[in-house]
C-alpha cells in the first residue's frame, strides 16, 4: 500500500468479491444441481437454491452408482483413483530421490548420458506419445491392472531435477562429517539427506497427489473393467451414458466427489501446495 | 558440483535403474516407435505395415484438415493464455493491495487448480447446456441464441471458457508472487513524484513483473495445447465439424478411433517437435534474457 485511496481499495474488493463469485459459480451450480431429484431438471432452466435431496444422491452415487451407465459405484472409483494418486506420488518421489542421489553424489562413467534421459522424459507428455505407449502397456499386459494405472507415469524429470536442486544445497561439511564418522553412502542418504528434504518431499507430494487423482486419459484408455474405472475418467462415461436420460443430479453429485479430495488437500495444505507449485517450476 | 562424493562405481546404477528402466520402457521405446511408425503405412486389416518415407509428414503438409487443426490449436492456446492471465493478472493486483485480507482472498482463489480439467470441463458444459443450462437462458434474455452443439464459435468459446477457468489460480498465484517482489520503494518514490495508480503499474509494476509474465506465457501455452484434453473430450469431443479439435486430440482421435496409425504417429512427431522447442525457449530464452 503506497497511499491511502478508500475507492481504489473499494475496486480492489468488488473485483475481488466478482471473482471469487465467478471461479465459485460453476462449482456451486453442480453443488444445487446435485442436491435436487431428477424431475426438477425437466422444466426449463437449474434451480439456483439447494433442494432436499442432498443426502439421497450422495449416499445412492457412493454406494450403488447408476447401472444403466455401466458404472461401479462411486465409491470403488474413488478408491481406485485413490491408489491411483499414491501410487503415483509415493513413486516418483521415491524414484526420483534416488536418481537425484545418484547423480549429485557420485561420479560415474556415462553419468551425463543417464541425466540426459531423464531430462529427455520432460519434452515427451503421455498425451503426445499416447498411441505407441498404450501399445507397450497391452503387450506388457498391464491393461486393467493398477500397475498400468499408475507406473508408466511415474517418471519424472521435474521431480528429480527438484531434489537435485535441493542435494545441491547441502553443505559438504555434513558430506565430510558423515563419512569420518565411517557412514556409508546409504547410511547418509536415509539418516542426512532424507530428513533434510522432508518438506520439499510433502510439498511435492501435494502437487503429485493432484496430478494423480485428475488424470483422464491414461485411465480411459487402458481400463475396459469397470473395476478399475476411476472416478475423473468414470463421469465422462457417465455423462454419455445419461443424455439420453438426463440425470444430471447425479453426474453433478459425481463431479462434486471428484474433486472434493483435490481440493481439500489444496486448501488444507495450502502452504505445501504453494511451496510445491513454485519449486517444481524452477 | 559436490567436492565430497562417494566413490563406489556399482551403487549409483543401482540407484538409477528404477528410474531409467521405466523411461525407457515407457518414454523412450514409444518415442521411439513413434518416429519408426511416421515413415509407415499399415493396410486396412493392420496385419502389414509398408515403409513409406515421408508420405505421412507430406500427407499432413497438404491436408487442409491438419493445417485447419494448427489454426484451432492456435486460436485456442492464444485465448485461454490471454484470458486467464488477464483475469489472474487482474486479481493479483487487486490482492497485492490488500494488507489484511490476503490470505482469504488467496484461498478461495487457488483451489480450482486442484479440480481435473475433465471435471472442470463438465461444469462448465452443464452451465451452458442450451436446454437447462443458466448462461444459455441469460443469453437469451439478451437475445443470443447459445448452442454450443450447432455453433461452431459458442463451441470454442465453451472450452475456452473452461480451459481458462481451471488455470486462472495458478497463474493468479504466481503474478501474485511476482507483485510482491517487487520492492515498495520503487513505488513509493514515483508516487513521491507525483505518478497515479495507473501511471505507476504501466510504467513500474508491469516491466518490472515482465520474467513472470513471460514464464507464465510459454506454461499457459504448454497448458492449452497438452494439458486440455480432458476439457474438449469431457465437452465437444472436437466437434462440431472440427471446430475444436486441437492438434492433440487429433492424435488420439485420429489414432484410437480413427485407426490411422501412421498419420497419428507423424501428428506425434510433430507435437514432440513443438514441446521440445517450447522446451527450449522455456529454459534459455525466459530463464536468461529476462532479468529479475
Amino acid at each position: 500500500m503506497i497511499e491511502n485511496r478508500p475507492g481504489l481499495n473499494l475496486l480492489a474488493h468488488a473485483t475481488l468479491i466478482l471473482g471469487v463469485c465467478i471461479v465459485a459459480l460453476p462449482v456451486w451450480v453442480a453443488f444445487v444441481a446435485s442436491t435436487h431429484g431428477a424431475t426438477d431438471f425437466m422444466s426449463g432452466t437449474i434451480p439456483m437454491w439447494p433442494g432436499p435431496h442432498l443426502v439421497e444422491n450422495y449416499s445412492k452415487m457412493l454406494g450403488a452408482g447408476v447401472s444403466t451407465s455401466g458404472t461401479p459405484p462411486v465409491g470403488t472409483m474413488m478408491f481406485n483413483s485413490l491408489i491411483m494418486a499414491l501410487s503415483i506420488a509415493i513413486g516418483k518421489i521415491a524414484i526420483s530421490v534416488l536418481s537425484a542421489f545418484a547423480v549429485v553424489y557420485f561420479r560415474f562413467p556415462f553419468r551425463g548420458l543417464a541425466f540426459w534421459c531423464i531430462f529427455i522424459t520432460l519434452m515427451l507428455p503421455v498425451e503426445v506419445r499416447i498411441v505407441p505407449t498404450f501399445q507397450v502397456v497391452a503387450d506388457l499386459g498391464l491393461l486393467n491392472s493398477y500397475a498400468g494405472l499408475s507406473v508408466p507415469l511415474i517418471a519424472s524429470a521435474t521431480a528429480t531435477f527438484l531434489f537435485r536442486q535441493v542435494f545441491l544445497t547441502i553443505p559438504d561439511e555434513l558430506t565430510e562429517a558423515a563419512r569420518i564418522d565411517g557412514a556409508g553412502p546409504m547410511k547418509f542418504f536415509r539418516d542426512i539427506l532424507l530428513p533434510l528434504s522432508r518438506t520439499n518431499i510433502a510439498a511435492l507430494f501435494v502437487i503429485l497427489f493432484i496430478y494423480g487423482w485428475n488424470q483422464y486419459l491414461w485411465p480411459l484408455l487402458i481400463t475396459t473393467s469397470s473395476d478399475y474405472y476411476t472416478i475423473v475418467a468414470g463421469i465422462k462415461r457417465m455423462a454419455d451414458a445419461v443424455d439420453g436420460l438426463p440425470q444430471w443430479h447425479l453426474v453433478m453429485a459425481t463431479a462434486m466427489l471428484a474433486m472434493l479430495p483435490p481440493v481439500a488437500v489444496v486448501i488444507g495444505m495450502q502452504r505445501l501446495f504453494v511451496k510445491g507449485l513454485v519449486e517444481t517450476e524452477k | 558440483m559436490k567436492r565430497t562424493i562417494f566413490s563406489n562405481q556399482l551403487l549409483p546404477w543401482l540407484l538409477l535403474a528404477p528410474q531409467l528402466i521405466i523411461t525407457f520402457i515407457f518414454f523412450l521405446w514409444p518415442a521411439a516407435q513413434a518416429v519408426r511408425q511416421s515413415f509407415l503405412r499399415e493396410d486396412a486389416f493392420g496385419t502389414r505395415s509398408t515403409f513409406v518415407g515421408f508420405e505421412n509428414f507430406t500427407y499432413l503438409w497438404n491436408s487442409p484438415e491438419y493445417f485447419h487443426s494448427l489454426k484451432v490449436t492456435a486460436v485456442f492456446a492464444i485465448s485461454v493464455t490471454i484470458l486467464s492471465m488477464g483475469v489472474a493478472l487482474l486479481l493479483a493486483i487487486a490482492v497485492d493491495r490488500m494488507i489484511k485480507s490476503t490470505r482469504v482472498y488467496t484461498t478461495l482463489l487457488v483451489w480450482p487448480y486442484a479440480v481435473a480439467p475433465a471435471v472442470a470441463g463438465i461444469l462448465w458444459w452443464f452451465i451452458f447446456n442450451p436446454t437447462i443450462g443458466i448462461m444459455p437462458y441469460l443469453l437469451g434474455q439478451l437475445g443470443y441464441d447459445w448452442n454450443h452443439i450447432s455453433s461452431k464459435t459458442d463451441a470454442m468459446l465453451l472450452v475456452v471458457i473452461a480451459s481458462a477457468w481451471k488455470q486462472i489460480s495458478y497463474n493468479f498465484l504466481f503474478f501474485l508472487a511476482g507483485l510482491q517482489s517487487i520492492p515498495g520503494s520503487l513505488r513509493e518514490a514515483a508516487a513521491i513524484d507525483g505518478a497515479g495508480p495507473v501511471r505507476r503499474f504501466f510504467d513500474i509494476t508491469f516491466p518490472l513483473l515482465s520474467p513472470t509474465t513471460f514464464f507464465l506465457l510459454v506454461v499457459n501455452i504448454v497448458y492449452a495445447m497438452f494439458d486440455t484434453f480432458g476439457v474438449i473430450d469431457a465437452t465437444t469431443e472436437g466437434g462440431p465439424a472440427q471446430a475444436t479439435n486441437i492438434m492433440v486430440y487429433k492424435v488420439y482421435f485420429d489414432g484410437f478411433i480413427g485407426q490411422n496409425i501412421g498419420s497419428s504417429a507423424a501428428q506425434s512427431v510433430v507435437l514432440m517437435m513443438l514441446v521440445l522447442m517450447l522446451t527450449v525457449v522455456q529454459f534459455r530464452f525466459v530463464e536468461k534474457k529476462v532479468a529479475y
